[in-house]
């Protein structure tokens, strides 16, 4: 043993003993654990709760084998990425020793805390819950699941992909595109206006008579400044030839009700009609059903959490994370939501082992790609405030990538979202 | 792949701490006489439940232990804490350009940085196999020899004196480094500013690519 390997070894036998001191093996060991939905936020919860104490009974409940990420989707319906690519399974985290079961959640009795998976009842010490969103089937007029068929929502990647990008494919020269975008809160508030982009680049390039117009309910929408300048420097916006036209809530934007017959949607104040070669409706969500069923959500349809723990403010022991949680300043995506599941991880693991819970720490990062070698983010720290239990961002850090980048930090940009799909997937699945 | 990726897990699972061979770098093998370049490395610790809350919100776009699936964000597994810290601190003053870092290093103190180095310089930097030019990797090979081996030691597979460890980085990542070196953009110590205009004087702009190249092609230190 040469100077070196001795200082290593050393150094190793005095952090593992410092480590292997952590008590879990006294109050966490064999305790459940329930988490229901495969997502941005389950799979990390999970994933999570075994790094941090290998001996709890770590269960993923998923309703499908297979999952597309919604993150990249907007490539697929663009043509940039073969959907096969945004597909994940949850063979490599059973590896993790989590239980995986593929099946969808009926119901449950939180006071005797079980939950229902088929005809078998589970029970558990702690839940998780992370459904993501549902659509609000009704709330623009006309727009069910029927109607999804027929006018995409694609809100949910997989099939819903597959149909948007099909029509895009079918549809002749010269065809208008329409988007509906809801009013906040949603899932993935750039979302809309990445998919706007990414329709426009596949125009350009393939039916340049066509062009795409998002109907929005709001008069703004989460990194505008950096869009509208992208839309002028790649897709003519603002001129008669421009691919994407946006209208506002102001500018008779907002979708009342639709048509599935006709293809077409209603909107403004007069209720015009419009109708669309391509009719993609985002339509208003709120929480994953399950959390509803549950007992979770609020009057709004969203699940009101502790902030720091995420446990629910409806049900001792249950925590909701991700897209259906209200985490304040935290947006509707998929970093929060794995961000949130790390914390939520740490809370109830401090929790079934009797000790006190470290200060959480709370990031996003979100990229949207607008064009070939054209990638811009927005990304926030934050902090928890314990006197309104909030999650305020820290002052001073965060926002959105720079108004006048360079094209070489727009192309960067891009190429730091394709890793961060590439690193978040395999934290998720991996 | 796979294998390489549960072990890197398997480690971070267990936060044992066995890949901190720069923070333990000890004068006597610092064959440099340069008097400015020694100083002792900031030693690790073991990893706190604070510094491994703040490691998570890194690794999912870093990747798991630090270490990233590219094609352009950076490993930072196995990074010496020192080269962390002043990487972190350069940032958040803006001194160093970034696109989204810059934004991100803004929202820490400097105990929250020191507790994610002292995480990070734990970690097993576990390389993935990229596509590189061997004919640039045949002449970056060289000038790193002539021009970057005296601080960038064992063909950049150690971070010492802050020099990060290169060997199997990213090479976007090391293209957009060497862009923001050259266009004075990054700062760079004096040195390494002299040996770097030396090269491009005698070999031109194309040599910064190949040492790129060269160290994005490093995978495996024993096989050097």
């Amino acid at each position: 043993m040469n100077r070196r390997e001795f200082l290593k070894t050393t150094a190793l036998g005095s952090m593992a003993a410092g480590l292997i001191s952590i008590p879990y093996i006294a109050k966490g060991a064999g305790q459940k654990v329930i988490v229901i939905g495969g997502g941005a936020g389950g799979t990390i919860a999970a994933k999570y709760l075994k790094k941090m104490d290998n001996s709890l009974d770590v269960t993923l409940i998923e309703r499908n084998a297979d999952y597309f990420t919604c993150f990249m989707s907007n490539e697929v319906i663009g043509g940039d990425r073969k959907i096969e690519s945004i597909k994940f399974n949850y063979e490599r985290l059973k590896k993790h020793g989590i239980n995986v079961i593929i099946g969808e959640v009926t119901g449950g009795d939180l006071n005797a805390k079980t939950i229902k998976v088929g005809d078998k009842s589970l029970n558990y010490d702690k839940l998780v819950v992370s459904p993501g969103v549902d659509m609000k089937w009704g709330a623009v007029e006309g727009y069910d699941e029927a109607a999804s068929e027929k006018m995409p929502h694609a809100w949910k990647a997989g099939p819903q992909t597959a149909l948007l990008r099909k029509q895009l494919e079918a549809m002749p020269d010269g065809g208008v595109v329409l988007i509906t975008a809801p009013a906040n809160p949603f899932r993935c508030p750039p979302g809309p206006y990445e998919r706007a982009s990414l329709v426009a680049q596949y125009l350009k390039h393939h039916k340049p008579k066509s062009k795409v117009i998002v109907l929005d309910a709001k008069d703004d929408f989460a990194k505008k400044g950096l869009f509208e300048q992208a839309w002028k420097e790649l897709y003519g916006y603002g001129t008669d030839k421009s691919l994407i036209e946006w209208r506002s809530a102001a500018n008779q934007g907002k979708v009342s009700r639709v048509d599935a017959a006709k293809n077409a949607v209603y909107a403004g104040e007069m209720g015009d009609e419009i109708v669309g070669a391509v009719v993609n409706v985002i339509p208003p969500q709120s929480a994953g059903k399950i959390a509803t069923a549950l007992g979770l959500t609020n009057d709004a349809g969203w699940c009101p959490v502790n902030r720091k723990t995420f446990e629910s403010s409806q049900a001792k022991d249950v925590h909701v994370i991700g897209d259906a949680c209200m985490a304040d300043a935290m947006p509707k995506a998929a970093y929060a939501a794995n961000s949130q599941a790390k914390v939520c991880a740490a809370a109830i693991v401090a929790a079934l082992q009797g000790k006190e819970m470290v200060a959480p720490a709370y990031v996003n990062t979100c990229y949207s790609i607008v064009g070939h070698d054209y990638g811009i983010s927005v990304a926030a720290v934050y902090n928890y405030k314990a006197d309104d239990n909030s999650i305020a961002p820290v002052q001073g850090a965060g926002g959105v990538s720079a108004k006048d980048a360079s094209a070489e930090d727009r192309k960067r940009e891009m190429l730091y979202g394709l890793s961060w799909f590439n690193n978040i997937t395999e934290d998720m699945f991996g | 792949m796979k294998h390489l990726r549960t072990s890197a897990l398997a480690m971070a699972c267990c936060g044992l701490l066995f890949n901190a061979p720069s923070a333990f770098a000890s004068k006597d093998d610092d064959k440099d006489d340069d008097k400015k370049k020694k100083k002792t490395a900031t030693a690790a610790k073991p990893v706190s439940p604070r510094g491994l809350m703040l490691a998570n919100t890194c690794v999912g776009c870093h990747g798991q232990g630090g270490s990233s699936l590219g094609p352009a964000t950076p490993t930072i597994s196995g990074m010496a804490i020192d080269t962390f810290t002043d990487a972190m601190k350069a940032y958040r003053e803006g001194k160093r350009p970034s696109t989204v870092m810059g934004r991100l290093a803004k929202g820490y103190t400097d105990e929250d940085i020191a507790e994610m180095a002292n995480y990070f310089v734990t970690q097993k930097f576990v390389r993935v196999a990229q596509k590189t030019d061997p004919a640039k990797v045949k002449a970056g090979k060289k000038l790193h020899k002539d021009n970057c081996e005296k601080c960038h030691e064992e063909g950049g597979f150690k971070d010492e004196d802050g020099s990060s460890i290169l060997a199997g980085q990213w090479l976007p990542y090391l293209q957009f480094q060497m862009a923001d070196f050259n266009a004075k953009k990054r700062e760079m110590p004096e040195k390494m500013a002299k040996r770097l205009n030396a090269m491009i004087k005698d070999n031109g702009d194309k040599s910064l690519e190949e040492v790129a190249h060269f160290y994005a092609s490093q995978q495996d230190k024993k096989a050097k």
